[in-house]
């Protein structure tokens, strides 16, 4: 039943057509990806972190931002390819369209996965531009390796949301992804504060959790360090996304194609 | 160009599709008929290559199916039937977006937009959105969208299920257009008169097997009584077992109404006229008749 997704550049007319009609609704859609980031990274960072001192060896607001970039990526890419994709998949049948066309499944879903990666990839940006505007940063240079840390999170999150598309049989299934995966992760991987802060056990859980391996890459990079153990953090995100990604076309193919 | 030998899918314990045959030719317009759950839309599906089947060989525009499916789907134009045109897209952006998954560039597809809205004729609404559309509209863009690689062969899942007669018509137009240009067709239907306006030959499904095959009028010449008077009204039961039996070959009774199949519908015909409780209607036995006759009255739901 699991076999390995065949890959093809094929993938590119699905990620175009998600593109289109993006485009149709670029400003708003913009607006609407970033205002609930930034205004959690502008609030806390500068509310909370007028009461704080240096977190990490860095004032809080930057901190904070470096978590955000991750975070705001993770969210990018999941509710593309949860509710977005859902519509197309199952309200639209878009991907019925496709199929009838000399695409397969794994065509389509690679198209979806690169766009949770597009969309992934322009939120980053957005957050990175703050963090420039605002000069939360150690050195220039390497928060420029931010953007390839940003675009693996995108492809992490997207093969992991693909799962649930696939076996979800309505919008509100969704929620219980939200509460019981990303809610814990956000809560646990040090977004808002150092991960060393838990105790043994939730450090143990964190562990685990792709996020942490995003927050330890970007987090150096935005403060101006090399990150450490960064082939074992590469390793995670990778795994985690293409595990994800196999699984879900498992899945996708036993509810479409059956 | 499209040939099936021994066609067999199962889902748990029962074979939806159960060893089917068919051969369509180049330029043919061949109708798939079936009550619900007949194996129609499995059919087509398993044609597509979009599933596996469990036995049997699938030849489509010269290309073995499954195994090289998406080659064979190059030649091949699909109006599936539930409408999944691209709500977000206008008509036109839909054909382009459509045009693009075969791999046309976006001059080739161009320059095929304005014969394809003409033919669907939505010309004057090629930037409309895809809500504005009527039930109508939005199957012949469909039908235009399925079109727009310039297929060799067509496969159309109940094309006008849903439509009002002035829409069905318009299709009905539209495909004969299509038999005309030589386009070859595969069109799975459960009406009748469709089937015998459009189609050269056809195949009856019940069951997952083909329980009869051929053109139209032969079918309904080997199966069935050339005429068949129906009469309904109180009492027609008592009439049908005192009467029906000496007057007509043969006649079944279905809730209140009575079904004569006959050579000589002149004689029933004046045999009720004798009882004016009874109201008649005579006609000529049509296709509805053998598949009735074939996969019987019963409801499949």
């Amino acid at each position: 039943m699991i076999r390995l997704p065949r890959l093809s550049w094929r993938f590119i007319p699905v990620w175009q057509r998600n593109y289109l009609v993006w485009k149709k609704l670029a400003i708003p859609s913009i607006l609407g990806n970033l205002a609930d980031p930034m205004l959690y990274m502008l609030g806390l960072g500068f509310g909370l972190g007028s009461l704080l001192p240096d977190v990490g060896g860095a004032p809080y607001l930057t901190f904070l931002a470096a978590g955000t970039v991750a975070y705001s990526t993770m969210n990018a890419a999941t509710f593309e390819v949860l509710y977005s994709g859902f519509s197309r998949m199952h309200v639209q049948r878009t991907w019925d369209a496709i199929l009838n066309a000399p695409l397969t499944l794994d065509d389509v879903l690679l198209g979806e996965l690169a766009w949770a990666v597009s969309k992934s990839l322009l939120s980053g940006l957005a957050i990175l531009a703050v963090i420039w505007g605002l000069g939360l940063y150690g050195d220039f240079w390497l928060t420029l390796a931010v953007i390839p840390v940003v675009v693996l999170v995108g492809f992490c999150f997207g093969g992991m949301g693909l799962v649930m598309n696939a076996v979800s049989p309505s919008y509100d299934f969704f929620l219980y992804y939200f509460t019981l995966v990303i809610t814990p992760m956000v809560l646990l991987c040090g977004v808002f504060f150092p991960v060393s802060q838990l105790p043994a056990l939730l450090q143990g859980v964190s562990a685990w959790l792709p996020l942490s391996h995003a927050i330890e890459l970007a987090r150096p990079l935005v403060l101006g360090r090399l990150p450490a153990d960064s082939g074992l953090h590469v390793a995670v995100l990778i795994a985690y996304g293409a595990v994800g990604f196999t699984i879900a076309l498992a899945l996708t193919r036993r509810r479409l194609l059956r | 160009m499209l040939s099936v030998c021994n066609l067999r899918k199962r889902y748990g314990d029962t074979f939806v599709v159960d060893g089917i045959d068919l051969s369509v030719a180049r330029g043919e317009c061949f109708g798939v008929l079936g009550p619900n759950g007949a194996g129609k839309t499995t059919t087509l599906r398993l044609l597509l290559g979009l599933i596996e089947p469990d036995a049997g060989r699938i030849t489509l525009a010269g290309m073995p199916v499954p195994a090289r499916a998406r080659e064979a789907r190059m030649k091949v134009g699909v109006v599936p039937q539930i409408d999944n045109l691209d709500p977000d897209f206008t008509v036109r952006e839909n054909l382009i977006a459509y045009g693009r998954y075969f791999g046309m560039d976006r001059g080739a597809i161009g320059a095929r937009v304005p014969a394809l809205l003409e033919f669907a004729g939505l010309a004057h609404k090629a930037d409309a959105p895809i809500a504005e559309l009527s039930g109508g509209m939005k199957r012949r863009l469909t039908l235009a969208r399925a079109l727009v690689h310039d297929p060799e062969i067509l496969f159309l899942d109940e094309p006008t299920t849903g439509l009002d007669p002035q829409a069905r018509h318009l299709i009905w137009q539209g495909l004969r257009r299509l038999i005309a240009e030589g386009k070859t067709i595969v069109l799975t239907t459960h009406f009748m008169d469709e089937a015998e306006r459009l189609t050269d030959r056809l195949v009856i499904l019940d069951h997952g097997r083909v329980v009869a095959e051929g053109a139209p009028r032969d079918l309904i010449a080997a199966h069935i009584e050339p005429a068949v008077v129906e009469a309904f009204g109180e009492g027609v039961d008592v009439w049908a077992r005192e009467h029906a039996g000496a007057l007509c070959e043969r006649f079944e009774t279905v809730g209140e109404t009575l079904f004569c199949y006959t050579a000589q519908p002149e004689v029933v015909v004046a045999a009720l006229r004798a009882h004016p409780a009874l109201r008649y209607l005579h006609r000529p036995s049509n296709l509805e008749d053998v598949f009735l006759k074939l996969t019987g009255r019963d409801l499949r739901d």
